[in-house]
C-alpha cells in the first residue's frame, strides 16, 4: 500500500537503528503517548533493537483503555432500554464495566450495534425512526472532529432520535499531569501524529518550554518510530528543547482548520476522569449547550453514577509509564485478552494485551522479534 | 483507535460541504469517505482516513523526508556540537 509498505522496510530500519546507537551516550527515557505507536513498538520489537541505554515507556493514549468504568456502567444501561440502537467501535464492546461488559449485555438481548464510523449510526437514527440510537463517543483529538460532525449532521436533519454518549479525551492535559507529577523520569516525548493532524501542535510548543521537555510529532510505520526517537535522542544528546515534526506528510503546525472548526461548533472542553488516572482538569470534551437534547447522560438521567475501580489491576500505574504488564501479579495468569480485568487488556492498543500478544506471554519479557 | 489509513481519491460527490463524500481506493478496496474536512482535495489525492472520515491530504513531496532525513543522518560522521 502506498503510504505505508516504503516506511516498513527492513534495511532503512537497520540503519535508522544503528544510527540511534552511535548517538546514545548515557541512559535515556522516552514515552510515547499513542496506544498505537504502543502496539507499532511492541509488534515490530523496535523497543528490543534500541541500545539497552534507551527505555520506552508507553503512555496514556489508549481512548479505549482510559474510558472510565461508570461510562462503560451507563453505556451498558443505556443499551439494555428497548427502545435502544446502542452503536460502539468494536473495540469498547469487551471493555469491563463494574459487573459486566457491552457484550454480555447484548447477550442478555440488548441491541448493540459496532459501526466503522458515526455517521453509520446517523444512517440507522434516519432509518428507525422509531428507536433511539445512541453512539458512543470516545476517542482523542483525532476521533473528535468526526463524531462531531455526526450530531451537527442529525441538527442538520431535525433528528430527534440521535444521541451521544460521550467519552472524548483530550491528550495535552494528560501529559501535564504526567509531567507535572513530582518523580517524573520522562525525558523525550514521541507525540501522536493523527492527534497533531487534526490540532497541530502549537499546544506541544507551550507544554515542551514549560518542562523543558523534547517533543517529537511522530507516525506510526516503523520507519517513523524510529525517526522520531532518533531525533529526541539527538535533541537529548545536543542539550536542545524544541519541539520538532517527523510526520509531515500528515501533520503541520496549524493542523486541520475546518475539522476544528465542526468540533468546537459541537464540543467544549470539560474535567474528565480518566481509567486509573482520576479526574483530570480540562481534559475531556462535552457537548455544547446548543447541543444538549442530543446528549445521551441527559436524555436518560445517568448523570451521577459513580464507581470505584477494580483494586486487583495496576492499569492506572501502566498508563503512566510507571509499570509494565510484567510487573503487574495477574498479567498472564488471572488476565489475558479471553477474561481481561481492565481496559490496558481489552484493547489491542493498551500495553497488557500489546505485551501478552507479542512477546513470551506468562512473563511478557521473553523476546521473539516482532513474531507471535 | 488513532489509526488512519492512506487512500487514493476516485470520485468526490456532493456540494453540501458538510456532506461532501468521495470514493477512496485503498489498494483496491474501495470506500465511501466523507472530504468535508479536507475541502481543497481534488481527485487523485491521497487522503488519510479515520472513522469514514478524511482527516488530512498526504503532502506528497514531504513523504520523502524520511528517506532524505536518513540519507543525511548516514552521511554524518556524528553529532554536531551545540551551537
Ligand atoms: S495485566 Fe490485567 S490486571 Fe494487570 S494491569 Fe494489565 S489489565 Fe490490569
Amino acid at each position: 500500500m502506498k503510504f505505508v509498505d516504503e516506511y516498513r522496510d527492513p534495511q532503512a530500519a537497520a540503519k535508522f537503528t544503528q544510527k540511534i546507537s552511535e548517538i546514545t551516550t548515557r541512559p535515556w527515557t522516552i514515552m510515547e503517548i499513542c496506544g498505537g505507536q504502543t502496539h507499532a513498538i511492541v509488534k515490530n520489537g523496535i523497543d528490543l533493537l534500541l541500545p539497552k541505554e534507551i527505555t520506552l515507556l508507553h503512555g496514556p493514549g489508549c481512548p479505549v483503555c482510559v474510558t472510565a468504568v461508570e461510562l462503560i456502567d451507563k453505556a451498558i444501561a443505556i443499551a439494555l432500554q428497548d427502545e435502544v440502537i446502542f452503536c460502539s467501535f468494536g473495540d469498547m464492546l469487551r471493555v469491563p464495566g463494574s459487573r459486566e461488559d457491552l457484550l454480555s449485555a447484548r447477550a442478555r438481548g440488548a441491541d448493540i450495534r459496532t459501526v466503522y464510523s458515526p455517521l453509520d449510526a446517523v444512517k440507522l437514527a434516519e432509518n428507525n425512526p422509531e428507536r433511539k440510537v445512541v453512539f458512543f463517543a470516545i476517542g482523542f483529538e483525532t476521533t473528535a472532529p468526526g463524531n462531531a460532525a455526526a450530531v451537527y449532521q442529525a441538527k442538520q436533519q431535525g433528528l430527534s432520535n440521535f444521541f451521544l454518549l460521550v467519552a472524548q479525551v483530550l491528550v495535552p492535559p494528560a501529559i501535564e499531569a504526567i509531567l507535572s507529577a513530582p518523580d517524573c523520569a520522562i525525558q523525550g516525548f514521541l507525540a501522536a501524529g493523527h492527534v497533531c493532524t487534526i490540532m497541530g501542535y502549537t499546544e506541544y510548543e507551550k507544554l515542551s518550554a514549560k518542562y523543558g521537555i523534547p517533543m517529537v510529532v511522530t507516525g506510526f510505520e516503523p520507519l517513523d518510530i524510529l525517526q522520531g526517537i532518533y531525533m529526541t535522542i539527538a535533541q537529548l544528546e545536543q542539550g536542545r528543547v524544541t519541539v520538532e515534526n517527523q510526520y509531515s506528510r500528515g501533520v503541520s503546525r496549524e493542523g486541520n482548520r475546518e475539522a476544528r472548526r465542526v468540533m468546537n461548533e459541537v464540543f467544549e472542553t470539560v474535567p474528565r476522569k480518566w481509567r486509573g488516572l482520576g479526574e483530570i482538569d480540562g481534559s475531556g470534551l462535552g457537548l455544547k449547550a446548543d447541543y444538549r437534547p442530543y446528549d445521551a447522560e441527559i436524555k436518560f438521567k445517568l448523570s451521577d453514577l459513580s464507581v470505584e475501580e477494580s483494586s486487583e489491576c495496576i492499569s492506572g500505574l501502566i498508563l503512566q509509564g510507571r509499570k509494565k504488564p510484567y510487573q503487574c501479579p495477574a498479567f498472564g495468569a488471572n488476565c489475558s485478552p479471553e477474561h481481561p480485568l481492565g481496559a490496558t487488556m481489552v484493547s489491542s492498543e493498551g500495553a497488557c494485551a500489546a505485551y501478552y500478544n507479542y512477546r513470551g506471554r506468562k512473563d511478557g519479557k521473553s523476546d521473539v522479534l516482532g513474531e507471535k | 483507535m488513532c489509526l488512519a489509513v492512506p487512500g487514493k481519491i476516485l470520485d468526490i460527490a456532493g456540494q453540501d460541504p458538510v456532506m461532501k463524500t468521495g470514493r477512496v481506493s485503498f489498494s483496491g478496496t474501495v470506500k465511501e469517505v466523507n472530504l468535508a474536512f479536507v475541502p481543497e482535495a481534488v481527485v487523485g489525492n491521497y487522503v488519510l482516513v479515520h472513522a469514514g472520515f478524511a482527516i488530512n491530504i498526504i503532502d506528497e513531496e514531504e513523504a520523502a523526508k524520511v528517506f532524505e532525513y536518513l540519507r543525511e543522518i548516514d552521511d554524518q560522521e556524528s553529532l554536531p556540537e551545540n551551537s
